[in-house]
């Protein structure tokens, strides 16, 4: 049976709704920086699996800037955690509220 | 059939069985070395002259009693040693051990395989080996092992990037990432690389002792510091596995540095005709000898060299190796461009 | 035939894998878990022609972004598991009930679009001068994207000067 992108279209997808489910469920902040790196992932092999049907390696040029930019967020990110974590002790993102009303 | 399954596979197999049995007696040559170093003759009761002395080794370490701490976590705690060797051992894929050679009425090449993307394949295997180190210390539950994993790990992906930036000049200058295309671009520029990029060789060698935490940069693992660093929770069989991952590593940097920057499976003057009585010593032979003076050297700085202190350390690896490896990166390109 | 069984273990893995990482309870388990998720993710990107993109995930991805992770789920290793008390504002059950409906919804649209064919493609752009997959990726990094080449650099600049300030004990 001849896999298409079609395929990796549905992987992706699944893929991308599982990140979000993460992010929507779980409270840990981490957790939910791990299923935000989950979304980029599924984006990615979307990229990649077009990237090889169109035979054009402008996908994988895409794909490498994603992960780039997934590095600086995660960095930042986890900085900001850290920050957060010395004031409040706390990873978790409902007891995160210190800018709210 | 036989061309993609039977071969690779006893090639696989000759390679692994060869670098573990080289591992264990790898052993027994740093300690021999170090003691002649310290005009004592090291382990001499077991066999004669000491050979049997790995074999001792590796039955004390079978038959002794396995612990694993009350509270730590099974799974990791179980998984941390293999995590540290199976990227020591499943580079030995892309390491060439010599060309094309015929035997037994075939043409066999001396390596497992030839991926065109070899040597970042290397890289990225070896950045997957920090895991181990990290897992060992938290799955111990107990404070000295995370202390210890958690520097030796900052300190492993601190020289990491300085090794990767120098690897990065050299494939500039070979023009592929495939191990086998860079022993070829030796031959055809004849020129072993270390003689055109010296200073990426000296990085390399200093990153690759930091990154298998060999002495002078062994904090992470000294029995004086940290009660014995990250594999102090560990007993018999595991921290064997401990061992030998390090051990692996250090003959894995000591293949790769030989491929990179000294020609790998090429006998000195590959082109020079004059010197061609010397191709009754085979290629392989050639690629073992060349890496076994690293392995050599690198038992040698672990006799003579005192410890680097933590804080040295890691300033060595970020202030100094990265800029000189930036500033080799850029002066190679320079280079390439204008004279070419 | 050796194509699909690839292709079906590997998303068969990477699709168990996710679901443990957002379902454990344990975080380092989790971030073990996305691990294993990333290199398999590396081996579809072998399976579809682009190894230079397969060593990139790994060597970054799984070996550089993770360990961050990981060095911080260690730093901030709680007594009390965090997801102690539940806020009443969460509507948790809707939002799985939503994500539910989602994938069903997204599970018809593929198995109705089994019965369309293809749609024809334009042809591909301008030919690369290079061969092999590093070099392609290479080259339209250097010639055409180099704009958003050095743009990703300043980013990368400005996230690593961001995270050194934010985790800095004193300031």
């Amino acid at each position: 049976m001849l896999i298409t992108p079609a395929h990796y279209m549905m992987l992706s997808a699944a893929l991308f709704i599982i990140g979000v489910i993460g992010v929507m469920v779980r409270r840990n902040i981490i957790i939910i920086f791990m299923s935000i790196e989950l979304i980029l992932n599924a984006v990615n092999i979307n990229l990649v699996a077009y990237s090889n049907q169109l035979q054009n390696a402008i996908g994988q040029v895409f794909a490498v800037f994603v992960i780039a930019v997934a590095a600086a967020e995660a960095a930042v990110g986890l900085g900001i955690i850290l920050a957060f974590y010395r004031n409040k002790e706390t990873v978790n993102i409902d007891e995160m509220n210190v800018m709210r009303w | 059939m036989i061309d993609n399954f039977v071969i690779p596979l006893v090639k696989i197999l000759i390679v692994l069985n060869a670098t573990l049995v080289a591992v264990t007696y790898m052993v027994l040559l740093e300690r021999k070395v170090i003691a002649w170093a310290q005009s004592r003759l090291g382990p001499m009761r077991v066999g004669p002259y000491g050979i049997l002395q790995p074999v001792a080794d590796a039955v004390k370490l079978m038959i002794k009693e396995d612990i694993t701490p009350a509270r730590a976590d099974k799974w990791v705690f179980t998984a941390a040693p293999i995590i540290t060797m199976v990227p020591a051992l499943i580079v030995y894929a892309v390491i060439p051990f010599g060309p094309e050679v015929s035997l037994f009425g075939r043409q066999v090449t001396l390596y497992i395989t030839d991926v065109n993307v070899g040597l970042l394949y290397i890289v990225s295997v070896a950045s997957i080996g920090v895991y181990g180190l990290i897992l060992a210390g938290y799955a111990s539950n107990s404070k000295y092992p995370l202390l210890a994993s958690l520097r030796a790990s900052a300190q492993l992906i601190s020289y990491e990037v300085a090794v990767t930036l120098t690897l990065v000049s050299v494939i500039m200058v070979a023009g592929s990432l495939s191990m086998v295309s860079i022993v070829r671009a030796q031959e055809s520029q004849h020129v072993w690389f270390a003689f055109i990029q010296p200073v990426a060789f000296v990085i390399f060698f200093i990153g690759g002792l930091a990154e298998t935490n060999r002495a002078p940069f062994d904090l992470p693992e000294a029995e004086q510091e940290l009660t014995g660093g990250f594999h102090t929770e560990y007993s018999g069989m595991r921290f064997a596995l401990f061992f030998l991952a390090e051990y692996a590593n250090i003959i894995v940097v000591s293949s790769v540095a030989t491929t990179l920057f000294f020609g790998g499976w090429l006998r000195p003057f590959p082109n020079v005709a004059a010197l061609s009585f010397l191709d009754f010593i085979p290629s392989w032979t050639w690629f073992l000898i060349k890496s076994f003076v690293f392995l050599y050297i690198f038992i040698w700085v672990r006799a003579t060299l005192p410890r680097y202190r933590y804080d040295q350390l890691m300033r060595l690896g970020w202030k100094v190796l990265i800029p000189l490896a930036i500033a080799n990166l850029v002066v190679t390109g320079i280079v390439k461009v204008l004279l070419l | 035939m050796g194509q699909a069984i690839a292709f079906y273990t590997l998303a068969a893995f990477i699709l168990g894998f996710a679901v443990m990482v957002i379902s454990t309870k344990d975080t380092v388990h989790s971030v073990l878990f996305l691990v294993l998720d990333f290199l398999f993710v590396a081996a579809l990107y072998v399976l579809l022609g682009a190894p230079f993109l397969a060593a990139i995930q790994i060597l970054v991805y799984a070996g550089g972004i993770v360990v961050l992770y990981l060095f911080v789920v260690m730093l901030v290793n709680l007594k009390r598991p965090p997801e102690a008390h539940q806020d009443p504002h969460r509507m948790t059950k809707f939002g799985l009930g939503l994500s539910v409906a989602m994938l069903v919804e997204l599970g018809m649209i593929g198995a109705s679009s089994y019965a369309r064919s293809a749609p024809v493609l334009v042809a591909p752009l301008a030919a690369i001068p290079v061969s092999g997959n590093t070099e392609e990726v290479g080259w339209l990094l250097y010639t055409s994207y180099l704009i958003p080449f050095e743009i990703a650099s300043m980013l990368l600049l400005v996230a690593m000067i961001g995270a050194i300030l934010l985790a800095k004990r004193e300031l």
